[in-house]
């Protein structure tokens, strides 16, 4: 479903990623995790074309992404992102975050967009707040709207970048709940995460990275059993050693 | 010592009415178009297309460098020429309020794209993506996502421009055209009180701009809760 072929990326001299290859499956869950500035973030976004990169190929859906004649937009339509700042849109209510795209990208009448988008905010617990506008609304139902919002779109797979790093530490088990929850209903997933309860539970596989490479891309009982690299069993031992 | 006569006002209020509808007429042109074509400007100039970013990076600089007197002097001379010459208008029809209209509006967009560019900048970059990862075009985000951002932000500036062209209308008295300026100043030389007639249109313009931005103050406190 998502194809990864020896993607590099550099800004000027500064190379970001290096030889990234990867494949997802339909249905798979991949955590993707790292030290900070390892390129993680940078790799998903390659993924919906929100960042370009200069060699390699990506094939999403059978389409691929970095071919000039490409309608990125068409693509991103189907493919869902998830931010960690979670940006939505502070001039709207919420209901109308949920149905701007649904409206002016896929065409539909304003009445179908709300009743998907209701049917999505109550399926993350936010119904009550469909009136209300973002800045109302703690972090963690920001980003459980903007997980809604991404729905609302019937993506074909989901990217979630760094989604619970930004939010108070009472308010992340909300967010990874509707997370694992889509995990369980076979959504297919790319989840830039340090959440490592989140890939022990609902991980296909994790992939790590370190300076713009991909180290390790391991099952999750290979990777948090017997991690090959050392670097990676280094990051291990320092997250999870509280 | 000088004896005041305001007798002559009273008389001339009704032509001073029609010379400040003339300059309402011509700050409300000059503020709408203003500022449709300084985002316009301000999106070129935030283009990644070179040539358009150098036109509207010049198109700024050139209108801020030369005085408004001079640019709406030009206009005077050339736009009723090129108007006759375009759309057959006869020759004795007054452009005068057409040209003021155009040299204004041109001159306050290259203000205005600024403001507005300032507004865009400041609307977090996360939404554009955020805008695209919809699957929305750049098109689609600016205008449905971005610009009504800016502009909230930026409402409170673009009023205090408007307030400023709002007086700067005064200069068309370079043309003669009778704006409430023009007017009080006809009706002071007719009658031997310009020093009168100058003194209340003074009061007045200021009477207009100080209750403006003390409203656009007031709306300023109130989105900034």
């Amino acid at each position: 479903m998502i194809s990864i072929k020896n993607i590099s990326k550099h800004y000027g001299s500064f190379q970001v990623l290096t030889d990234c290859s990867a494949e997802v499956e339909k249905g798979e869950v991949i955590v993707i995790c790292g030290p900070s500035g390892s390129g993680k973030s940078t790799l998903i976004k390659c993924v919906n074309g929100l960042e370009p990169f200069q060699q390699g190929e990506l094939v999403v859906n059978g389409i691929s992404v970095g071919a000039p004649k490409t309608n990125l937009a068409k693509l991103r339509a189907h493919v869902g992102m998830v931010f960690q700042n979670f940006e939505l849109f502070p001039h709207m209510s919420i209901v109308d975050n949920l149905c701007i795209a649904q409206i002016k990208v896929l065409g539909r009448s304003r009445e179908e967009a709300v009743e998907r988008g209701l049917k999505l905010l109550d399926r993350v617990g936010l119904s009550a707040q469909a009136e209300k506008f973002p800045g109302q609304l703690s972090g963690g139902q920001q980003q459980r709207v903007a997980i809604a919002r991404a729905l609302a779109m019937d993506p074909t797979c989901m990217l979630f970048d760094e989604p619970t790093s930004a939010l108070d530490p009472e308010m992340v088990n909300e967010v990874l709940d509707v997370m694992v929850g889509l995990a369980q209903e076979g959504m297919t997933m790319m989840v830039v995460t340090h959440e490592m309860g989140f890939a022990r539970n609902v991980a296909s596989r994790v992939i790590f990275m370190d300076q713009g490479r991909i180290v390790e891309d391991a099952s999750k009982d290979d990777f948090f059993g017997t991690p090959r690299s050392e670097r990676a069993q280094q990051f291990l031992s320092k997250i999870l050693q509280h | 010592m000088y004896e005041f006569d305001w007798s002559s006002i009273p008389g001339a209020l009704p032509y001073l009415w029609i010379g400040m509808v003339m300059t309402l007429k011509i700050t409300v042109v000059a503020i709408i178009a203003g500022i449709v074509w300084g985002t316009l400007l301000a999106l070129m100039r935030m283009s990644p297309i070179k040539v358009l970013s150098w036109f509207g990076a010049g198109y700024v600089n050139l209108f801020r460098s030369i005085p408004l007197v001079m640019v709406l002097l030009w206009f005077f001379l050339i736009v009723p020429s090129l108007l006759v010459s375009l759309f057959d208008i006869p020759r004795s029809y007054d452009t005068r309020l057409i040209s003021a209209m155009v040299a204004f509006s041109l001159f306050e967009a290259a203000y205005y794209s600024e403001i507005i560019r300032a507004g865009i900048r400041s609307v977090s970059k996360g939404q554009m993506g955020a805008a695209n990862a919809l699957g929305m075009s750049y098109a689609q985000a600016m205008r449905l996502i971005i610009l009504p951002q800016a502009f909230r932000n930026m409402v409170p500036l673009l009023l205090t421009q408007g307030i400023i062209l709002f007086q700067d209308t005064s200069l068309v008295y370079v043309s003669s055209l009778a704006d409430f300026f023009g007017t009080a100043y006809l009706v002071g030389s007719r009658d031997g009180r310009l020093v009168e007639l100058l003194l209340f249109s003074g009061a007045v313009y200021f009477i207009i701009s100080f209750s403006a931005s003390q409203l656009v103050k007031h709306f300023q406190k109130r989105t900034s809760l």
